[in-house]
């Protein structure tokens, strides 16, 4: 898990360099701050489980299995990309580990998800899906129509709200209506909790737990991870919306990276050096990524006619 | 017809984006039912900026910070404008209408009709289109035809910051619903706005250059591609009239009629797929109105009949420009 936290936050931080150098075009919502949600929930899966992720979904892709050089490469725009350039950082998806795809539209998951987790139940299998979501989209109408056929219907699907406290420039509080989204789950008619979600093994535990229970035909779960996104919404973003002492409170109290890592070493798990090995070993898998996608060619601009029906 | 006003001695330039609030601030100061709602349009003034000033003017009870509920908030602002608030609504992305296509298409535009005429539903609905930015499918569509096709709702497409004023303060005084499309590649043009206050009245195309030998209907951005294209088919002797219909409904068809009957020929450009869009409807009007004066067939250039795509090089073949307008008009008179 700390080496998966460790290459999504390098990704990111790569992706930030590669967009202020004008190498990738369109938009990019970085995932830094909020490693430990992905991460641990993703580890809680396996291959053939599902999820559905977001717009700020690197670190979902990365978590549930995606490779480095593709990812990169989609989001310069290139051939060799997941979805050969068709969709950039918005929209990618590796269906080959389950991932149904990130979504430009809030709230975009839910339906995808919920179907995905009725689909393995009408399938007979035990796989579960993993619906990704911000506090922001807690407020779609669609989270209350998929909830409710969800719990009704009994399916393997959890719904996992990342808090982050912000919906781009807007205060969570000062759109929803509730203190905890995880209290929305009782008028669902399912369990929620809310798990603080810069603590990796926390995440993996409750998810763990709702996974098991949805395996063995228990149902849905709602799962709140109180969260902060480190940057702005997206790359440009500066965020004047909220306060410097709020960013630097997250930042060194609550830095994902730093608790697993401290929580290692205070168990023995690793030594600080071994620590930074892992961080050197990233870094330079990440900027190998980065070489890989600048070198990859574009499409052919014909490619922009394929794929619209399946032959 | 009306020219763009030139009368005004006030040269004053004012950017598309800025355009835009003065319209909302003038209808605001002047109407105090007029309420602004969408998703960051307060004190962050919009990620397009559109809103900037307008929360601390007017305050929170008319400048509202909605939930990401798109379906929601229109249908708030639907109920309204039926009961004495006259909401101006802003969708971020014109793609987040279809969220909102129940509120829109099933209430909004069919209330007043349904009770026999008993209420009015003077709501506005402003929401961005176009592509170019490397949005991908979802943040980058142009969907204005769709709305056009419903009985009951009105669609403005304002081209130049003149227009976006103008246009936007007869949608917010219009007892109907007006969806007004913001091409956001646009919001950074400058140009001449009046500071007085104007309407430019919906269903009244303007002429944005005269010529003899072909008319360009061009909409929103594409009134700029049709301008560039007649300056490069002047350089090879034929002179393109370029005319905006700026509202696609009401569809001011006399003055593309007009056009016509003088040049023979039209080319329809417009942002949206081609395929059962706008330049298809306007073509069809032409030839059903204009028959006897045309030389040629109407030809129409929309974008191509895909999801748009995210990578640059696949995405700008997929979007009309000028050379495609060019070729057309040249291919018109090989016939
Ligand atoms: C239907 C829809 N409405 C609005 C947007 C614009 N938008 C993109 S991200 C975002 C904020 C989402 O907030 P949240 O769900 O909390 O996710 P976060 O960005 O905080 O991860 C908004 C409003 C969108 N993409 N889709
Ligand atoms: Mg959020």
């Amino acid at each position: 898990m700390y080496r998966k936290m460790v290459e999504i936050r390098k990704f990111e931080e790569h992706v930030w360099d590669v967009y202020t150098r004008g190498w990738m075009p369109g938009l990019a919502h970085l995932y830094i701050g909020e490693e430990a949600v992905a991460t641990g929930a993703c580890s809680a899966l396996r291959d053939d489980d599902y999820i559905t992720s977001t717009h700020r979904g690197h670190g979902h892709c990365l978590a549930k299995g995606a490779r480095l050089e593709p990812m990169m490469a989609e989001i310069m725009g290139k051939e060799a990309g997941y979805c050969r350039g068709k969709g950039g950082s918005m929209h990618i998806a590796d269906m080959s580990v389950g991932n149904l795809g990130a979504n430009g539209i809030v709230g975009g998951g839910f339906g995808i998800a919920t179907g995905a987790a009725l689909s393995a139940k009408t399938r007979g299998t035990d796989q579960v899906a993993v619906c990704f979501f911000g506090d922001g989209a807690a407020n779609q109408g669609i989270f209350m129509e998929t909830a409710n056929m969800a719990s009704v219907w009994n399916l393997p699907v959890i719904y996992l709200c990342e808090n982050n406290q912000y919906g781009e420039h807007t205060p969570f509080q000062a759109v929803t209506g509730v203190d905890e989204i995880a209290d929305r789950a009782h008028g669902f008619g399912m369990e929620g909790t809310r798990v603080d979600g810069s603590d990796a093994l926390a995440v993996h535990d409750v998810v763990r737990h709702a996974v098991e229970r949805a395996r063995e035909g228990g149902g849905p779960t709602l799962v709140e991870a109180l969260t902060y996104r480190f940057r702005g919404h997206h790359v440009g973003d500066a965020a004047p919306y909220r306060t410097k002492e709020e960013l630097e409170w997250w930042m060194s109290n609550r830095d994902p990276i730093e608790l697993l890592g401290r929580e290692m070493r205070r168990r023995r798990i690793a030594t600080q050096a071994q620590l930074d090995e892992v961080q050197t070993e990233t870094e330079t898998a990440v900027v190998a990524a980065v070489e890989f996608a600048r070198q990859a060619p574009y499409p052919e601009p014909e490619q922009a006619f394929e794929d619209v029906y399946s032959e | 017809m009306t020219q763009a006003a030139t009368t005004d001695t006030n040269e004053r330039q004012l950017s598309y984006r800025e355009a835009i609030i003065e319209a909302m601030a003038e209808e605001m100061r002047l109407d105090e039912t007029v309420i602004l709602i969408g998703e960051d349009v307060g004190p962050s003034g919009g990620i397009f900026k559109c809103s900037e000033g307008l929360f601390d003017e007017f305050g929170h009870d008319r400048v509202i910070d909605a939930p990401i509920s798109e379906a929601g908030y229109i249908g708030l602002s639907v109920g309204a404008a039926m009961t004495g608030l006259r909401p101006i609504a802003e969708l971020m992305f014109g793609d987040f209408s279809l969220l909102t296509m129940d509120q829109l298409v099933n209430q909004a535009a069919k209330i007043r009709y349904m009770t026999g005429g008993q209420c009015q539903v003077n709501l506005t609905v402003r929401m961005t289109m176009g592509a170019g930015r490397s949005s991908a499918a979802q943040h980058s569509q142009s969907l204005h035809a769709l709305f056009a096709h419903i009985p009951g709702l009105k669609v403005a497409v304002p081209s130049c910051p003149y227009d976006a004023k103008g246009l936007l303060k007869a949608a917010i005084r219009d007892d109907n619903p007006v969806l007004v499309f913001e091409d956001k590649m646009m919001y950074n043009d400058v140009a001449h706005v009046p500071d007085h206050d104007y309407v430019v009245d919906l269903g009244t195309a303007a002429v944005r250059r005269a010529g003899s030998d072909v008319t360009l209907v061009g909409t929103s951005s594409m009134v700029g591609v049709a301008l560039e294209a007649a300056d490069e088919l002047a350089a090879l002797g034929i002179e393109a009239e370029v005319v905006d219909p700026r509202t696609l409904f009401p569809l001011d068809i006399d003055a593309l009629v007009d056009s016509v009957r003088k040049t023979g020929y039209a080319v329809i450009i417009d942002e949206g797929v081609q395929r059962y869009g706008a330049t298809g409807e306007i073509a069809a009007t032409l030839q059903e109105q204009a028959f006897d004066y045309l030389d040629g067939p109407v030809l129409r250039i929309g974008a191509a009949d895909v999801p748009i795509p995210f990578s640059p090089v696949l995405e700008m073949p997929t979007i009309p420009d000028t050379a495609r307008v060019v070729e057309a008009v040249q291919s018109q008179r090989r016939r």
